[in-house]
């Protein structure tokens, strides 16, 4: 943190990697000016933000990447060792992953659906990973990089609200997609608006419609967002928590440190299996038909 | 914290891994602990069955062991029973052969017996034809006197006895009372 105000360290500390284009005529964090759009990194948060929505998070994406890579080379490398017989130390790990995940898919999900399972252990060992990244301490990574001219570097992708929202909302589009092809466009229809209020009255159904439609479409919309913001916000949290002891002095920061990074571990792990299991509460409710 | 392109990275890299998983990565996993759950419960109820197996050929060797030991039994009480029979049957045989053999000795004697007394009675009229000769000497007629032995003989022919008429005199001298019995033939 030198030569940093301890607000300018944790903003430092929470601004990603942006890859993105500045329109014209911008003004640039060193008073230069842009005589044409241009796609670029961004050196300050400022700059970041003025990008829009056409901008990447670099860091998020190679580290949330690298680490799926690191999970499916990890697993695939099982997978094609897989015996029935005896198993050795890593088949035996991943043996234990997959038939946690299956009983967990199994007790929750009654359908028969190849997908979900699979999803849910990506999504399980993924996140998991994402927000494991979260116990290295806060400057190692991030130092190493601005040593290396990287204006900034957040290792840790689920404190990204893009990754939590980008996985989220492909949950929910497996909710939709499921939803429309197990009960029909219209029985989907149907359930957003004949329920929870119905009439056999036909004048009253169609007044109450809306209201249906409101109540459901609200309690639809809050599956993928309270999925994301519930990963995001306790992940953004716990970082910024450890930012915060980072700002103690070095022979303190210990005390405080250690037992967060301690009940953390209980929270990155409670994270990812609570992201599973909603995924797969969800898209169960999506394959039920008893409306 | 800017909602940026990021968020479709995010549900595109998304969406490959789970593919991957799906393709690559559960299904041979899953295969194999299949496949393992199988070959334990095989292996369990092969245990059982063999345990099962055991106790039945255990209970079955008993049995047998019980059948034999009643078969052995049997088989010595009727062998007994044979034997005993066996030396019953040759008693009874014994017995019968020495009833018969006593009976064959008594109808030799009487046949003896009788023999003997045919003989005698042969003899006895010899003895008292040469006696009564003796006596009388002379005063015998010879020729008269033997037509009324004649007629004598005769006579004892006709009440069927042993009587030889060609050499009577050489064959009742040899064959007197004192003949043994072994070469009765030959007397």
């Amino acid at each position: 943190m030198a030569g940093k105000t301890a607000s300018e360290y944790i903003q430092h500390h929470l601004q990603n990697l942006t890859y993105g284009q500045l329109p014209v005529d911008y003004e640039r964090f060193d008073g230069t000016v842009l005589s044409e759009k241009s796609w670029t990194i961004a050196q300050t948060s400022k700059e970041a933000a003025d990008m829009g929505f056409w901008a990447i998070h670099v860091d998020t994406m190679a580290w949330a990447i690298g680490l799926g890579a690191l999970f499916l080379f990890v697993f695939r490398l099982a997978a094609k060792r897989a015996t029935s017989g005896v198993p050795g130390g890593l088949q035996n790990f991943v043996e234990v992953m997959v038939e946690f995940v299956d009983k967990s898919v199994k007790e929750t999900f009654h359908g028969k659906n190849a997908v979900i399972a699979p999803l849910a252990l990506t999504i399980f060992c993924w996140v998991f990973l994402m927000n494991l990244m979260d116990l290295i301490p806060v400057d190692f990574i991030p130092h190493l990089f601005t040593l290396a001219g990287f204006p900034f570097m957040k290792i840790v992708p689920t404190t990204d609200i893009n990754v939590s929202l980008g996985m989220a909302l492909s949950v929910f589009v497996l909710i939709i997609y499921y939803s429309i092809k197990i009960k029909g466009v219209s029985g989907f229809v149907g359930e957003l608006t004949l329920h929870p209020f119905s009439s056999d009255n036909f004048f009253l159904k169609l007044v109450l419609i809306p209201i249906n439609l409101l109540l459901e479409g609200v309690s639809l919309l809050a599956k993928p967002v309270s999925l994301a913001l519930r990963l995001f916000g306790n992940l953004y949290a716990g970082e910024l928590i450890f930012i915060l002891i980072a700002l103690l002095p070095f022979w303190a920061q210990w005390a405080l440190s250690v037992p967060w990074a301690i009940f953390h571990i209980l929270i990155i792990t409670l994270q990812a299996f609570i992201f599973m299991m909603l995924t797969i509460v969800y898209l169960s409710m999506a394959h039920e038909d008893s409306h | 914290m800017n909602i940026n392109l990021t968020i479709l990275g995010q549900a595109i890299a998304f969406f490959i891994f789970v593919v991957f998983c799906m393709k690559m990565v559960w299904p041979p996993v899953i295969a194999a602990l299949q496949e393992r759950q199988k070959k334990i419960a095989d292996g369990l109820a092969a245990s059982d069955r063999a345990e099962r197996d055991l106790e039945l050929a255990q209970e079955k060797s008993a049995q047998e062991l019980r059948e034999a030991k009643q078969q052995a039994a049997g088989l010595i009480e009727q062998a007994n029973k044979r034997a005993a029979q066996i030396v019953e049957a040759s008693k009874d045989d014994a017995r019968k052969e020495g009833e018969k053999l006593i009976e064959q000795a008594k109808a030799e004697i009487v046949q003896e017996l009788n023999q003997a007394r045919e003989a005698l009675r042969a003899e006895i009229g010899v003895i008292a034809i040469a006696g009564a000769e003796k006596i009388l000497e002379t005063s015998v007629d010879a020729s008269k006197h033997n037509e009324m032995l004649e007629n004598w003989r005769q006579n004892f022919k006709r009440r069927g006895s042993l009587w030889q008429t060609e050499n009577a005199g050489p064959s009742l001298r040899k064959g007197s009372i004192f003949c043994s019995p072994g070469a009765r033939p030959a007397c």
